[in-house]
């Protein structure tokens, strides 16, 4: 049992896989010596050596390309984009190949490869890498898109990337990288994927995120408790495909919800979520389905970040409108 | 078989490493005035980089790449662009946009995360481009720029933009030198080969014997330089930058250099350098060079170096201290989110404006 942050159980996720199964393969942009400029792949390729964990060329669309080149063999490629900000030469080689092969082929090929990227704001970092664009991947039939919010959800649900025979696109919020730890055994038991995790049950409002927003959101959770507002907690994880049968159980019960994410409003995730609420729950509901984003603007710099970022009061102030809707 | 093409690259050096001149030198490198001011130019980025890194490590600054040891590769570039020309700069620009003619204040307002740190106020630098992060996307731009000036038959223009030689790897690297090529575009192509694409060595990024000879495929005239000779950098560029005005093509120039700063502040080089190369490195430093020449020559006296040196803190201070009283009492009101998305603002943003103004008043 080890006490670990969020990149911690990253890593120990990856070494517990290279270790079991020796089709795994590391690659990216300084993850081999340098451990990735995040540490993610820290001390592995000392480990497992320069065929395992390879220092690549600097070029994005050639790692996704190897990646879907190497998957079509067998291998299980865990490739590393730097920043989520700087995959976009890798969008063609993900959206046109990684993501539809399996169809392609109609499951004669398919794709057992994952891109880790760290993603989002709040570490007051340059230009460009602090974006939240995960729904541009959760558009892409084919693709997983999961994503951690703690350290033993990244331990479990990289796991299940790793094996989960389908691409995966695995977003660490990069903000909660080293915020909180966990004790986490390495026993290589893997979490499920496209399923929300309930973590906190309540009864008067359903509270919906993932990611780094999860820490404002059960912040938010608190505060409210203390207003005697009961909310119920939870984690979507896996945003592509959609677990929306626990998302609506759980408003079928609180009969309202608020669902929080960093990325811009228009065309996000929680777009998604309200309209399978408006679609398949909508007599269960006592309020309108209502969404704390971020601005539909570009991620301003360091100095404004903070103007943009979904705060706890955001929450509170959208989740006291609903509760007092009429 | 016989032999369908061949090709050599040119390696070129004014100053050896002991900052002995060879006996044909350019004509500005015979005016002392020319070399002192370029002795400047360099001693000024490399004081402005020190002072922006000790910013950071106090929390006056946010991550920043620092130019040290690569001030020739920028101001010998960068001092060869006249008015017209225009300039697509990079991350690792510093000395260049400088040389250009962009504000050291307004760079460090960029690297201090406000983003008015990009609208250029010198009236020569109105339609450079801003600094870009996502590697490589700036050299189709600068194909681009180019591709306007050809198109329009515009006389005695040209456009300068720089990459590191990591970026070399990039797809969109190559693309931008085959379209300048077959367009024969008044362009000049500068790879900054500081040896280190953060941690990545040359030898993991290339095969080839130079970075120079990427162009060779695209058909462009192609050399190396000394990066740490800035005669031979000022040169090299000078020359391209005449060729392409003149309706001569495109030329990449390849720098040689040594990237003696971790890769950013973020940076944490001992992680993976040999300190003896690096070490090594230190003894070729361009500043060093060019004083030793100008010293050696009687192009300068060493009072007139010493006092060009303080007159570069002096002025360096001033930019920080613009900087400074820019971040202290200069604060972008919430709207300015919005204000720059689009021409005119539609009315969905509208409402988020008012939003954002509401919580950034409280
Ligand atoms: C498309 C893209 N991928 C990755 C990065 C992250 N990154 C920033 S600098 C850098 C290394 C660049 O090395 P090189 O091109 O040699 O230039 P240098 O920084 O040494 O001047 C990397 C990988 C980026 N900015 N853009």
């Amino acid at each position: 049992m080890a006490t670990l942050t969020l990149i911690e159980a990253v890593t120990l996720a990856m070494e517990h896989e290279l270790a079991r199964d020796k089709d795994v393969v590391l690659l990216g942009e300084d993850v081999g010596l340098n451990g990735g400029v995040f540490r993610a792949t820290d001390g592995l390729q000392e480990k497992f050596g320069v065929d395992r964990v390879i220092d690549t060329p600097l070029a994005e669309a050639m790692i996704a390309g190897l990646s879907v080149g190497m998957a079509g063999q067998g291998m299980k490629p865990v490739a590393e984009m730097q920043f989520m900000g700087f995959v976009f030469p890798a969008f063609n080689q993900i959206a046109t190949a990684a993501a539809r092969m399996r169809n392609r082929t109609r499951g004669r090929l398919s794709m057992p490869l994952v891109f880790r990227m760290p993603y989002g704001g709040g570490i007051h970092a340059p230009e460009h890498h602090s974006e939240s664009t995960e729904a541009l991947f959760a558009h892409l039939p084919g693709l997983r898109v999961v994503i951690p919010s703690n350290p033993s959800r990244a331990y479990g649900l990289l796991l299940a990337a790793i094996r989960d025979p389908d691409p995966v696109i695995f977003l660490e919020p990069k903000r909660i990288y080293r915020i909180e730890k966990h004790e986490i055994e390495d026993d290589g038991e893997a979490y499920p994927l496209d399923t929300c995790f309930i973590d906190r049950e309540g009864d008067d409002i359903t509270l919906v995120s993932w990611g780094a927003m999860m820490h404002e959101t059960l912040k938010a959770a608190d505060k409210l408790s203390e207003d005697g507002i009961s909310a119920e907690v939870i984690d979507v994880a896996t945003i592509s495909p959609l677990d929306s049968a626990t998302i609506l159980d759980s408003v079928e019960k609180t009969g309202r919800c608020v669902v929080i994410q960093e990325a811009p409003r228009a065309g996000g995730i929680a777009s998604e979520i309200a309209a399978e609420i408006a679609e398949k729950g909508l007599l269960s509901l006592l309020a309108p389905v209502c969404r704390v984003a971020g601005y539909d603007t570009i991620m301003p710099y360091a100095r404004m970040e903070g103007q943009y970022m979904p705060s706890v009061e955001r929450i509170t102030d959208e989740v006291q409108k609903v509760m007092q809707f009429k | 078989m016989r032999t369908s093409a061949s090709f050599e690259i040119k390696y070129l050096q004014y100053l050896d490493e002991k900052a002995k001149p060879a006996n044909d030198l350019p004509d500005f490198a015979k005016d002392p005035k020319i070399l002192i001011q370029l002795y400047k130019d360099m001693q000024f980025v490399r004081i402005l980089d020190k002072r922006t890194v000790a910013l950071q490590r106090i929390g006056k600054m946010h991550t920043y790449p620092a130019s040290l040891g690569q001030e020739a590769v920028g101001v010998g570039s960068g001092s060869s662009l006249q008015e017209g020309d225009v300039l697509i700069p990079y991350y690792r620009g510093t000395a260049t946009m400088i040389a250009k003619g962009i504000k050291p204040h307004e760079i460090l307002q960029y690297w201090g995360g406000d983003e008015r740190g990009s609208d250029y106020k010198d009236k020569n630098c109105k339609e450079d481009f801003p600094i870009a992060v996502p590697i490589a996307t700036q050299m189709l731009h600068a194909a681009g720029v180019a591709t306007a000036i050809k198109l329009r038959k515009q006389k005695g223009r040209a456009v300068l933009t720089e990459i590191g030689e990591g970026g070399t790897s990039e797809g969109e690297f190559y693309e931008a030198l085959n379209v300048a090529g077959v367009w024969d575009l008044p362009l000049v192509f500068i790879i900054n080969n500081n040896q280190w694409a953060i941690s990545v060595p040359t030898e993991l990024q290339t095969r080839a014997e130079t970075f120079a000879q990427k162009g060779i495929a695209a058909g462009i005239e192609c050399l190396q330089v000394d990066g740490n000779d800035v005669i031979a950098v000022k040169d090299a560029t000078t020359r391209a930058l005449d060729k392409a005005r003149t309706g001569g093509g495109p030329t990449v120039i390849e720098a040689i250099c040594y990237r003696l700063s971790d890769h950013t502040t973020a940076d944490d080089a001992s992680r993976y350098n040999d300190p003896k190369v690096h070490e090594d490195a230190w003894k070729k430093e361009p500043i060093k060079r060019l004083q030793d020449y100008l010293l050696a020559s009687g192009g300068a006296l060493a009072e007139e170096l010493e006092s060009a040196e303080e007159e570069c803190k002096a002025l360096v201070e001033k930019e920080i201290q613009i900087y400074l009283k820019f971040m202290e009492e200069d604060h972008q009101p919430p709207e300015a989110m919005f204000d720059y998305l689009f021409a005119e603002l539609p009315e969905r943003t509208r409402v988020q404006r008012d939003e954002a103004i509401r919580r950034g008043s409280k």
